[in-house]
């Protein structure tokens, strides 16, 4: 499992409110959802993110709200993976559990900016920013997670018979 | 190695005799609970496990708060989503609009929540029910379709951060003003992945709607739950709204703490946080002059009847600044029948507040007293990041319903103590 994609770079305590402001969940539509992703903080956003890019972030990714809206306006958009130096909890779950990947890795952090082209192993762990050239190691994800995530997430492991260890 | 208060009901609840810190486990639930917002979400993954209904139909909660009454077509469609799901599983306590209250402050009152349990709940303010001295921790939306599916969920066990309280507050000082102190302290992520556990001779000090704002704000420091031990102030609250029988948890004398932290109720003033994160915090002496547009009063956090005489002491006899719009959320029917006898109301809407029904509605910027570009207000609320309750160039000061109330008379933000002087 791989994904490789252009950055867009935000600092510490990314809130579930700027991610996705309240006044557009009157829906669960994912397109609908995604159509306003970051939009509070950053409004080029929407207009630039491609298939594939990623999202690196600071301290505390996704603190506040337990919406799993979040996550999922995220994925929607086309961002295929988020790292961050630490993630909110209740975000940290709800992604995992929609099928986002994402993983912790404060010396990415330092060493990737915005605009940089970084692919990621997630079987390996390894976080390679192509544009300097610079590789880190994150911690891979387990066999089950890397099955959760390509099922599309929880339910769809589920519903396939995963997770009865 | 001794256990916390939350490892002892996590290790019940996986039928374990003991856990760590850092363990994963699988947990019975004693209840599973979700809203308007985050139910419909829940309930479209659920229709993926191909389960007939859910694991028990009394310990489902679904309660419409958010957008309800509801604030707009797509709203109203979310609720009928809940509603028709309610039906069609024979869901014991869905609450509609007419029972319904602010889920946190609703659960406790109809005793569905009591000492000692496990609830998940998709909310983030879940964490409140920690005030009666169960463990309970906001999850999303898939976590809840699987709780509703099989009555479990799992965990990792969470190291604890002690809280040791000594003392007794100030007058005008309340729960709000501790916990935004401790936020101010610790950070937004201070206690993340943590269990935040309450002790000390001045636990007895703090009343139940204390304890419920505290507990509820947690989750502003980042953490999974906050918790408070069981005693006579809980038991007194257990007796009057909980059947069940209250399950006693203590945290072991040699429990393993990540830190310990002092704090003397009676230092604590009142707190304000300031735009645009709950840790940017300043004590009311300097707050400045921060002229205001709107103050509102209640939302889970604050909605408590004890915050509505706190802030009917301060309004009474007195008329709110004219450029300032008031509004008062009693938190639950019960509370708002409540205050409605004791002359509360009289007293708001004589000041010139607005009293609504209960809703969520303005605390996440949904409806019911949405800002406008430039705006500030006061609120008694729990979060104030950017858009948080309107225009993304509007701010939202945190506070407790005494310096709410204060600041509604003065038009700026006020120390109840200054304006009870006038």
């Amino acid at each position: 499992m791989q994904a490789k994609g252009t950055v867009f770079r935000y600092g510490d305590n990314v809130d579930t409110d700027v991610i996705i402001p309240a006044r557009y969940l009157n829906t669960s539509n994912h397109k609908e959802l995604a159509s306003h992703c970051m939009e509070d903080i950053d409004q080029d956003f929407i207009k630039q993110v491609k298939q594939g890019d990623i999202i690196v972030a600071d301290k505390n990714f996704g603190c506040g709200s337990s919406r799993e809206h979040a996550p999922i306006a995220i994925k929607e958009s086309g961002i295929s993976c988020v790292i961050a130096r630490t993630f909110a909890r209740i975000f940290y779950r709800n992604a995992i559990n929609i099928g986002l990947p994402i993983l912790e890795c404060p010396e990415a952090c330092d060493g990737i900016k915005a605009g940089d082209v970084v692919s990621v192993d997630f079987t390996t762990g390894t976080i390679t920013n192509e544009t300097s050239g610079k590789v880190f190691q994150s911690e891979p994800f387990p066999p089950f997670m890397q099955d959760l995530i390509a099922s599309g997430g929880l339910a769809g492991y589920i519903a396939k018979g995963g997770g009865k260890a | 190695m001794g256990m916390t208060m939350t490892q002892k009901i996590l290790a019940h609840h996986a039928k374990l005799e003991s856990v760590r810190a850092g363990q994963l486990i699988m947990a019975d639930l004693d209840m599973v609970l979700g809203n308007d917002i985050t139910a419909p979400v829940a309930i479209n993954e659920f229709g993926k496990f191909g389960k007939e209904t859910v694991f028990n139909k009394d310990k489902v909660a679904l309660v419409p708060d958010h957008f309800s009454p509801n604030k707009d077509i797509k709203a109203a469609e979310q609720c009928k989503a809940l509603r028709c799901f309610a039906r069609d599983h024979e869901i014991t306590n869905y609450f509609d609009v007419g029972q319904m209250g602010i889920e946190h402050a609703l659960l406790p009152e109809k005793g569905l929540v009591g000492a000692g349990d496990l609830i998940i709940g998709a909310d983030s303010h879940t964490c409140t029910y920690g005030a009666l001295g169960a463990f309970s921790t906001g999850v999303g939306s898939t976590d809840m379709a699987c709780g509703m599916a099989t009555g479990q969920a799992w965990f990792k066990v969470p190291t604890a951060i002690k809280f040791n309280l000594t003392g007794s507050f100030a007058p005008h000082v309340s729960g709000k003003d501790l916990i935004l102190h401790i936020i101010g302290m610790i950070g937004v992520d201070g206690a993340l992945y943590q269990s935040m556990e309450f002790s000390g001779e001045g636990v007895k000090n703090l009343t139940i709607d204390d304890r419920f704002t505290i507990a509820n704000m947690a989750i502003e420091a980042g953490a999974k739950n906050g918790i408070f031990p069981v005693d006579e102030v809980t038991l007194e609250y257990l007796k009057e709204h909980c059947p069940k029988d209250p399950v006693l948890y203590e945290a072991d004398s040699d429990a393993e703490y990540e830190q310990v932290i002092n704090i003397d109720l009676s230092a604590v003033k009142s707190t304000v946080s300031f735009p645009h994160l709950p840790s940017n915090t300043r004590t009311i002496d300097e707050v400045g002059e921060v002229r205001i547009d709107q103050v509102v009063i209640g939302s889970c956090t604050n909605g408590h009847i004890s915050d509505l005489r706190q802030a009917a002491a301060i309004l009474k006899g007195k008329k709110i600044a004219k450029h300032v719009r008031t509004l008062i959320f009693p938190a639950t029917q019960e509370i708002w029948k409540q205050a409605m006898h004791e002359g509360l109301f009289d007293i708001f809407i004589d000041s010139g507040c607005a009293v609504s029904t209960p809703t969520c509605g303005p605390c996440l910027g949904g409806h019911m007293g949405i800002l406008a570009e430039g705006e500030r207000a006061v609120s008694t609320t729990n979060r104030n990041f950017v858009g948080r309750m309107g225009h993304v160039k509007s701010e939202v000061y945190l506070a407790s319903p005494a310096v709410a109330a204060a600041s509604a008379i003065a038009g700026y933000i006020a120390d109840p103590a200054k304006v009870m002087e006038e």
